[in-house]
């Protein structure tokens, strides 16, 4: 019992950050209609941010959150407007061929981060990254132990602050309204007056900086190497697939449940059997629910 | 108001439009009818600039806007409702009507013009918060109409707004279109259904194959024998 609860704890702290990585991947399949495969390379810039601004000036990672986004909003925004909106432009190319373009990119991004830091494993080593709160410290008469950890929780709460502004920007300003609704029928929201090329670029932009913040949430408890992207891009994928394409909040569900799959995973049939929890699910996911878990929230009438 | 002068328009390499021209004056409710491609949702898809004339120009207020970015034309004062409502149908309503008043004028007035369409569509109210999608066909098409006089257009484009509904819907449509006529929106309408369309409309173009081949009031047009064979099947 307190095994599986603790596993479970540790699921959903995992769970709320995959929610983060693939919400940004999400949105962008929601407006531009193509997967960004270069979505795990976008994080793993974010880490190295992250990993140099301790290093060189020692800040700490989660302050980076706020010079990475900005940084990642800045690069994904002249990735659409140079290299993929030109690409847009040309009809000979077919929609799935742009995605081919982002494969490209992330190679580019990984090489280029091997060539210039090395292929070194990085991380960085924050004072509190074991320390832990324990149940039994606050509840001296507790009949099972649980603990939570610093840096798992800490990142949790980002990513759950950062999750609740979206949605905010989302559904209550002009511009995330705007980001919907080019989503759902791009020439009737040209009529409304959308700018739908800047709505675009805004979300690419947007999109990078959601996992270039996730980046620096995950830096304080994992190692850092130039070619870790293509394992987060699968998470990201995979969470896009469970939660429905271009859906927000399946999106949440989706990381949750894949961050609960794996810790369980990782605790009952070992370490290292991860990774084979995630491709069940993905494989699952497309066979018994292929709209992902936004078709079954619109089957209950609930609002996407 | 609205001049629109020689323009030819193309699907790639199939010509639609063939050298059409004609005005909209300040105030009045024009028509276009005519068969199923014939070319009326074509020319209003050119006028809001979602498709591009090969030649000819087409001018608003003597500007022309056949160069300018389709995304302005709301701001310059066009709105058009687009053919099959074509609403935001996981978003609700309100957050529909909030889409037609994003820009200028229409912004800073959100909320008197939301409570003018709501007593226009008396209907609306209810569903505010309930996702478009969830309406019925005559209630989307209300939304269709209230998201485009959410942006307070000096000229508002129907395309085909009683297609699909019950007679007793197409009439309160029509009954709409004349209201809106009477607080000064110019409207231009494109409609199948031509008896209701003629008697209120002032005046009217027959389309045929991408050209005009009659124009008229809508009492002469009505009184035509061309068009009484052809539309009115009398």
């Amino acid at each position: 019992m307190e095994s599986f609860l603790q596993t479970l704890i540790a699921g959903v702290l995992l769970g709320g950050l995959y929610a983060l990585i693939g919400i940004g991947m999400t949105l962008i399949m929601g407006v531009m209609k193509i997967i960004n495969l270069a979505h795990g390379d976008l994080m793993m810039v974010g880490m190295y941010i992250a990993f140099w601004m301790f290093t060189l000036f020692g800040i700490d990672p989660y302050l980076s959150v706020f010079i990475a986004a900005p940084i990642l909003f800045f690069l994904g925004v002249l990735m659409q407007k140079f290299l993929i909106n030109p690409v847009l432009k040309v009809d000979s190319i077919l929609p799935e061929n742009q995605v081919i373009l982002t494969v490209g990119i992330g190679m580019v991004l990984a090489n280029l981060a091997t060539i210039l830091f090395t292929s070194n494993y990085r991380s960085t080593p924050v004072s509190y990254s074991t320390s832990a709160w324990y149940l039994s410290d606050y509840w001296h008469s507790a009949p099972i132990e649980l603990s939570l950890s610093v840096t798992g929780t800490v990142s949790f709460i980002f990513a759950v602050v950062i999750t609740l502004a979206l949605w905010f920007f989302l559904a209550k300003t002009d511009t995330g309204k705007s980001i919907r609704a080019t989503a759902q029928d791009i020439d009737a929201a040209l009529l409304m007056g959308v700018n739908v090329k800047r709505m675009r670029v805004v979300t690419f932009g947007l999109g990078s900086a959601l996992v270039g913040a996730a980046g620096c949430l995950f830096i304080p408890s994992y190692y850092l190497y130039p070619s870790l992207g293509g394992q987060f891009t699968l998470i990201a994928f995979v969470i896009t697939i469970l939660g429905g394409l271009g859906s927000t909040i399946g999106a949440i569900f989706g990381g949750l449940i894949l961050g609960i799959f794996e810790s369980m995973t990782a605790t009952y049939v070992g370490m290292g059997w991860a990774p084979v929890g995630r491709f069940l699910i993905f494989v699952a996911a497309l066979v018994f629910l292929p709209g992902g878990i936004a078709s079954l929230l619109k089957k209950k009438g609930v609002r996407r | 108001m609205l001049a629109i002068k020689n323009i030819d328009v193309c699907y790639g390499d199939v010509q639609v439009i063939w050298d059409l021209s004609f005005e909209i004056k300040q105030g009045e409710v024009l028509a276009l009818i005519g068969a199923n491609g014939a070319g009326k949702s074509t020319t209003l898809k050119t006028i809001s600039g979602i498709l591009r004339p090969k030649r000819g120009e087409i001018l608003f207020e003597d500007q022309p806007i056949h160069t300018a970015e389709p995304f302005r034309l709301i701001e310059m004062g066009i709105a058009h409702v687009p053919e099959a409502r074509r609403l935001f149908v996981e978003m609700t309503v309100e957050e529909n009507l909030d889409m037609g008043s994003l820009k200028g004028e229409a912004r800073k007035d959100r909320a008197k013009t939301k409570e003018m369409v709501c007593s226009l569509f008396p209907r609306l109210r209810e569903r505010l918060y309930q996702p478009a999608g969830t309406l019925s066909g005559g209630e989307q098409q209300m939304v269709a109409i209230a998201r485009g006089l959410m942006a307070k257009p000096k000229l508002l484009m129907l395309d085909e707004p009683s297609l699909g509904l019950a007679p007793i819907l197409v009439r309160e449509i029509f009954k709409v279109i004349n209201q809106i006529r009477k607080e000064g929106v110019t409207v231009l309408i494109v409609e199948q259904n031509v008896k209701q369309t003629l008697a209120t409309a002032d005046r009217a173009y027959v389309l045929e194959n991408g050209r005009v081949t009659l124009e008229g009031s809508g009492v002469d047009l009505t009184n035509d024998p061309h068009v009484q064979a052809a539309y009115l099947g009398v």
